[in-house]
């Protein structure tokens, strides 16, 4: 039994975070996040050209081949970095494609898609929080998509939409005619989210696409974000309470504010093995993935909530202010909570599979 | 990442199956013997076949395998599944014996780890003393040598099983005057000596489990002393290093959430099973979330230990026991959570005792209370947020902690 990662993929992670590092540290998140998204493409771009556009494209129309768990692996990076690129929605609606495209419509969009020269990205959610396949009610007749999605993300940029239809099937929904778009004012402003309204545009079904199987994927992605955007609030935290002095010494050597500490690191670093599980189930236990990452989800959003707000505590007055990065990393993980439904939804997801 | 076994293990594994089918239970006039010499005679097959302390050197009676953790797990597996006599006292196969085989005389070696292993030879550990617990260092019962005999006085509380087992092995103060760390030596004491005073301490669970131990110029010989005079912390620190060997166990977490779970689907909450309650439904998938999450932990630690890459699951590491408590007490207050009517009974005979018993009612009470114990005992929990936030997050330590060993022992 082997539950570590290869070097090739730990190589794929050191490659990431050394990109982030280099091409968006804090200062430029933070600029992107006041506003300045004309960053965005070049760094888009950047990514794509590390191959990140098309990991789990086939080799032969132009991508990696890898799976789940290495789009996990960036998700995690992403996430430790509050990257605020298009990525969520672009790998779900690839790895859709990917793994239930026909023939012609994988030769059609994934070579484009895996360059990161098109788009694409997912529709899912209906109002009233309706985030499960079974609650879809979007549908196509005639080759025609009537109905309207919410809290889509990267839709500005998209070309090509993954829409979640009634009976839990996707649809292919190309960008242009019958088409609307409509920003929402997002929390989160890295990952900016809109409405999706489809009149009569045109749509084909994704051949063996399976609404399901991309709310399963998506969890182990919001999940690793998660991790890893609570993973460095705990360590963000850490060096302020090193930093920061009162009463003559560093907060850190009061022991209130290093068992506080010691408390979100213990919530969050021992939850890696869950989202690994759940994305390494995906492509290799496919009937034990769902429960895997339904409680992935759920748990690791719960604590990186937990951590985020015992960050904010942490840091004291300064902690609450726009001015402070932890209110980024704060709204990141809100988003990766609630974006594909509650933990309530997911642990009755679970406990539903576990046949409770 | 590769979660299949393996050929390789999986066989290691049904040969210890096969092995454990074949010697367990005993029969004939063996099967006759009392419930602890038919452990002891099981244990000696066993230890000699290689299914227990495989990595314990041959001329101590083990196999003198190479450590492997992952062949210690999936054996261990399979012994806990064939309900095999496996598990003897840790004070003495987990403690004592890595203590001997690092700091241990050959004499002292060969005089007690064979029968350690076997559960032929028990033992308590006198650590605590009523004036220190968690800063052990401050530690009072003192050791003089007088001719060739060390004689021993002072009091050690918190001593489990002091009443039942053969020896103890405990740390006093021999260097009077020393620094704090400077001054404790290791002791092998045995138990029957004159002047040692054992009295069992009753536990809330009302169970009875440890002692209070009181020692009245006690005379042990002077080859009893492991390790040099005023080396016994340092000597209890070399245990540590082994301590990794008990952390590959997240069966317990496992066996009182499945036990939990069976408990959810009997009992009834508003006319129907609690586990088809919306409210218990989330809570246990809470619970199950906790659980995975010291599994695949303690599944990561083992992959890093197995190839030598310990460092990369550090954090894990150091989080397990305090993740570990803090997850049997969770689930420990859900079960009490569904047993609103038992709750308030007291329990009684075998559900108070400690160890792993069945899941009854009243054990569930007794557990309730049972799982502040592993908060507590050896290191707790307090503790272990401060080695969390000084060794993973690399925050400063206690500055009365870091002065201390430089102070002189009162």
């Amino acid at each position: 039994m082997d539950f570590s990662l290869s070097e090739e993929q730990e190589l794929l992670q050191e490659t990431v975070r050394a990109f982030v590092a280099k091409e968006c540290p804090p200062q430029k998140v933070r600029a992107i996040f006041d506003g300045e998204r004309q960053e965005v493409p070049a760094l888009s771009k950047g990514l794509a050209e590390l191959g990140i556009a098309g990991l789990v494209v086939p080799e032969a129309l132009g991508g990696a081949g890898l799976e789940l768990l290495e789009l996990a692996l960036v998700a995690e990076e992403l996430g430790r970095g509050c990257v605020p690129v298009p990525f969520l929605g672009h790998a779900l609606a690839t790895l859709a494609l990917a793994q239930g495209g026909s023939p012609a419509q994988q030769a059609h969009w994934l070579p484009r898609l895996a360059t990161g020269d098109v788009r694409a990205t997912v529709a899912l959610a209906e109002a009233g929080a309706r985030w499960l396949p079974e609650q879809f009610r979007l549908a196509a007749t005639g080759g025609r998509a009537r109905g309207q999605k919410q809290l889509v993300p990267e839709a500005e940029q998209a070309e090509l939409f993954v829409v979640g239809s009634e009976g839990g099937g996707l649809l292919l929904v190309p960008a242009g005619a019958g088409v609307r778009v409509t920003p929402t004012a997002t929390l989160d402003r890295g990952r900016p989210l809109a409405t999706l309204e489809l009149d009569a545009a045109p749509a084909e079904p994704l051949a063996a696409g399976s609404a399901a199987r991309l709310v399963t994927a998506g969890s182990v992605l919001v999940a690793a974000d998660a991790f890893g955007a609570a993973h460095q609030l705990v360590r963000m935290t850490a060096a302020y309470v090193m930093a920061r002095r009162q009463f003559g010494q560093p907060l850190a050597q009061f022991q209130a504010v290093k068992h506080q500490l010691a408390n979100m690191a213990l919530a969050i670093d021992p939850t890696r093995g869950l989202w690994w599980y759940a994305a390494h189930a995906f492509d290799h236990a496919p009937e034990a993935a769902p429960r895997a990452a339904a409680l992935a989800k759920a748990h690791i959003t719960d604590r990186a909530q937990q951590v985020a707000r015992d960050a904010v505590e942490a840091h004291g007055g300064i902690g609450f202010t726009w001015e402070c990065d932890v209110q980024i990393w704060f709204k990141r993980v809100m988003f990766d909570r609630l974006w594909l439904g509650l933990p309530e939804l997911h642990r009755e997801r679970f406990a539903a599979l576990e046949g409770w | 990442m590769d979660l299949r076994l393996g050929e390789a293990y999986e066989k290691l594994g049904s040969e210890a199956a096969a092995f454990c089918r074949d010697s367990w239970p005993l029969s004939g006039a063996e099967a006759a013997l009392p419930e602890r010499e038919q452990a002891i005679v099981w244990r000696k097959r066993a230890l000699a076949a290689g299914w227990i302390h495989r990595t314990v050197p041959k001329a101590y009676g083990g196999a003198g395998l190479a450590p492997d953790v992952m062949a210690e797990t999936v054996i261990r597996q399979a012994l806990d599944r064939a309900g095999v006599p496996h598990r003897g006292s840790v004070q003495g196969t987990h403690m004592l014996v890595p203590t001997l085989l690092e700091c241990g005389s050959e004499e002292q070696r060969r005089e007690f780890i064979e029968p350690t292993l076997c559960g032929e030879l028990t033992w308590c550990q006198g650590y605590s003393e009523p004036g220190s617990g968690s800063d052990l260092a401050s530690l009072q019962s003192r050791a003089e040598l007088v001719g060739d005999e060390w004689v021993l006085s002072g009091q050690k509380i918190w001593t489990s099983q002091a009443t039942e087992t053969d020896m103890m092995f405990g740390l006093f103060r021999s260097e009077p005057g020393a620094a704090k760390h400077a001054g404790i030596s290791y002791f092998l004491i045995p138990m029957s000596l004159p002047g040692i005073d054992a009295r069992p301490l009753t536990m809330m669970q009302g169970g009875v489990d440890f002692c209070e131990v009181f020692f009245d110029n006690v005379r042990i010989p002077a080859r009893n002393i492991v390790g040099k005079r005023g080396e016994g912390w340092k000597v209890t620190r070399s245990t540590l290093k082994h301590e990794r060997m008990l952390i590959g166990d997240s069966t317990g977490a496992r066996m009182s959430y499945d036990a939990l779970i069976t408990l959810a689907r009997q009992v009834h909450k508003n006319g129907r099973p609690a586990l088809e309650d919306p409210v218990v439904r989330q809570q246990l998938a809470e619970a199950a979330g906790y659980v995975a999450t010291q599994e695949w932990s303690v599944a990561r630690m083992l992959s890093a230990i197995h190839e030598n890459q310990d460092a990369k699951a550090t954090s894990e590491l150091l989080m397990a026991k305090l993740l570990s408590t803090d997850t049997q007490q969770l689930l420990a207050k859900l079960a009490l959570e569904l047993l609103p009517d038992e709750g308030l009974l007291e329990p009684t005979g075998e559900d108070v005792v400690m160890g792993i018993k069945p899941f009854t009612r009243g054990r569930w009470v007794s557990h309730y209370m049972f799982t502040l114990a592993g908060a507590i005992a050896g290191g707790a929990s307090n503790i272990q947020r401060n080695i969390i936030g000084e060794r993973v997050l690399g925050l400063p330590r206690d500055q009365r902690r870091a002065g201390h060993s430089a102070r002189r022992a009162p």
